[in-house]
């Protein structure tokens, strides 16, 4: 009897103790998490991009956990090197998915590196939302992999044009970097968009990665006398050849036009003086009177001591995105829910301007044209 | 015209580097049959000390320059303290050196990295005067200029202090027969620290004149120049001072016609190895290589 009285005491005890237990979780449960991985270049050629990606990202995380209430998803973020590297991007992306078991990645800061790194997160339903890539068929790579970035395809035409109508180019030579997916890309979108827009290539000249002399093909192209240089690099290798040029003499008339590589203020210090003139197809325009835009531009300026660029804004704008998306979800851990809620994103403000995503998945967007004038990118047009 | 005389004066110039580069390894190669395999290592520490003392110390690049150029010769000293000297009393030491100055690159390029950082790194804007001059449609800037004029001077210098000088004598007799140069008097193992001195300042040197040519430093900038510098020796003939000169020429020339003419960057290395290639199968010394007899 004795026995029985204890046996229904515990028994008592412990169903106090779980319904304890329950209310005790409930508010926790409550302050939802979401775990987004962040793979930038932090290290290796890309580095100068993926500074600034950091930064933007970084500034939108606070702006959103600063207001994310009792209710609100908070966003965890857990930033990673992927080394301007694949074999980097790959270790990155496994450690994201199978370690930390991120809702959502952004990132990788390299088309090069997406190629291949997006293809694990696609086999895994981890959606990635790419902030920088910009070559054709990152994509196409599979229903979890979305862009905010603008591709070659979209902001390069639209640069020649622009250009074509301001300057009045009639013929031009090519020099690009044949050893990598992005200034591959851009060159062949750079082909495509001069000759519809009629516009004739004198000579096409290629360099490798790493390389510091670019004087040999740019002394073969000054003695051609184009009207303009067309260029697809990235950031080093575009600081190299913008300096060299403009010290082998080809006059500052002869304008240098760039793919999203030479989309840098990396660029401008690097190479000085060289760099006015230089012209650049953007996907985001740092003059742009949106509210949003303008505080971004302030907040950043004001925290990092330096302005933003588009890399930045590209970073700011994906955290937002993520976001929204995460919200329209409702549950943070499941991958699917925000994939599905990702392409429902529509009219969403951001610093790119209102966003939505094509039915392709790519950034719908508008492109601008911008120049380099006394330091800083201003409009040309668009 | 305008064009062909303008490449001239692009692989002229690149020469001009892989030239000095090349005289230092080769000096020690001359000296003691080895091959030291830190002095690309020593190339991108003197160009980075001097990007520091510019952008740090904020010297002027004339200060600078000087500075760097013994601190890499100090390196050159470390080098064979550390890694040559207590191996050379032991049998076999050919490739225990250069194995062990494999290693001291390794510390090098690591300490490097340490300090600048895995990017690559500039010298600040107006370290030196732009100056650009145009003659008749060739296009040559003050740079250059300082830069041909540093390198020849150094030659110069190193050719003279090789002839005349009573160490350079005595870097020639250690280089024709070490035991003989011990039984006559000479100082053998100062004369080596010495020798490891000059080659490591012009090496040294050279990574000055490269980072502020192509204004961009890295720690690793010294891997693809250590081969070439390895094929500009073998070209000019192992040892040989002038050979060194005349194979950097070549190699900077042929480098630069043959991006020139292709369009492309990606057969440059090729071009320029396969003709060491056949270098090697009609003249096995080398271009001014002397079979075997040495000179410093």
């Amino acid at each position: 009897m004795k026995k029985l009285a204890s046996l229904l005491g515990v028994l008592a005890l412990s169903l106090l103790l779980s319904a304890v237990a329950a209310f005790g979780l409930a508010p926790a449960a409550q302050a939802k998490e979401a775990k987004i991985g962040f793979a930038f270049s932090m290290t290796g050629g890309a580095a100068a991009y993926g500074a600034t990606q950091k930064n933007g990202a970084q500034l939108a995380l606070d702006e959103i956990n600063a207001k994310a209430g009792a209710d609100g998803i908070k966003l965890v973020a857990l930033f990673d090197d992927d080394a301007s590297t694949p074999q980097q991007g790959i270790n990155v992306f496994n450690k994201f998915i199978n370690a930390d078991k991120v809702s959502v990645i952004m990132g990788p800061t390299l088309s090069n590196t997406a190629q291949v790194a997006d293809r694990i997160a696609q086999q895994a339903g981890v959606p990635v939302l790419a902030i920088s890539n910009t070559a054709q068929g990152i994509t196409e790579i599979g229903d979890f992999i979305f862009r905010d970035s603008l591709t070659e395809a979209v902001v390069i035409p639209n640069t020649i044009n622009t250009v074509k109508a301001k300057l009045g180019i009639k013929k031009v030579a090519l020099l690009y970097g044949n050893d990598d997916a992005f200034t591959k890309a851009g060159y062949e979108a750079f082909k495509n968009a001069l000759n519809q827009a009629g516009i004739q290539i004198m000579s096409e000249q290629t360099f490798a990665k790493g390389d510091r002399d670019f004087s040999p093909q740019l002394t073969q192209i000054k003695g051609m006398n184009p009207d303009a240089i067309v260029c697809s690099a990235l950031v080093e290798e575009a600081s190299g050849i913008v300096a060299q040029a403009r010290q082998l003499g080809i006059a500052a008339s002869v304008p240098i036009i760039g793919g999203n590589g030479f989309n840098s203020p990396a660029l401008i210090k690097n190479a000085g003086q060289a760099a006015e003139g230089v012209i650049v197809g953007a996907a985001w325009n740092a003059a742009s009177p949106l509210p949003l835009n303008k505080k971004f531009v302030e907040d950043y300026t004001k925290r990092y001591g330096v302005a933003p660029d588009q890399f930045a804004a590209q970073a700011h704008a994906g955290v937002y995105i993520l976001n929204e998306a995460i919200k329209k979800a409702g549950d943070p851990n499941n991958r699917k829910a925000i994939r599905d809620a990702m392409t429902q994103v529509k009219d969403l403000d951001t610093v790119l301007g209102p966003f939505f995503f094509t039915p392709g998945r790519d950034a719908g967007s508008q492109p601008v044209v911008q120049v380099v004038k006394n330091g800083k990118f201003a409009v040309l047009g668009n | 015209m305008n064009v062909l005389g303008q490449q001239l004066v692009n692989g002229l110039f690149i020469g001009g580097m892989y030239s000095l580069f090349a005289v230092g390894y080769t000096l020690v190669f001359g000296v003691l049959d080895i091959l030291n395999l830190a002095h690309a290592a020593v190339f991108t520490m003197g160009g980075l000390a001097a990007l520091w003392l510019v952008q740090s110390a904020g010297l002027s690049i004339w200060a600078a320059f000087p500075l760097a150029t013994l601190l890499a010769g100090v390196l050159g000293l470390l080098v064979n303290q550390v890694a040559f000297v207590p191996l050379r009393r032991r049998p076999d030491t050919y490739f225990s050196g250069l194995i062990s100055s494999i290693a001291m690159a390794i510390i090098f390029e690591a300490l490097a990295m340490q300090i600048f950082g895995a990017h690559n790194v500039r010298f600040p804007a107006g370290t030196v005067p732009v100056v650009i001059w145009r003659l008749g449609g060739i296009t040559i800037t003050l740079l250059q200029v300082e830069i041909l004029a540093t390198v020849v001077l150094l030659m110069v210098t190193l050719t003279q202090l090789l002839k005349r000088a009573r160490i350079g004598k005595a870097i020639r007799a250690v280089a024709e027969n070490q035991r003989a140069a011990r039984l006559l008097g000479i100082n053998v193992d100062g004369v080596i620290a010495f020798t490891f001195f000059l080659s490591s300042a012009l090496g040294g040197a050279a990574g000055i004149l490269f980072g502020l040519y192509f204004d961009s430093l890295s720690p690793d900038m010294g891997r693809p120049i250590e081969l070439k510098g390895l094929a500009v020796i073998v070209l000019g003939g192992m040892g040989s001072v002038p050979g060194a000169i005349l194979g950097g020429l070549a190699f900077g020339l042929s480098e630069v016609l043959t991006v020139a003419i292709s369009g492309t960057s990606n057969l440059r290395d090729a071009v320029a190895f396969t003709m060491l290639f056949a270098i090697m199968l009609l003249r096995p010394s080398g271009i001014l290589g002397k079979g075997r007899t040495r000179e410093a």
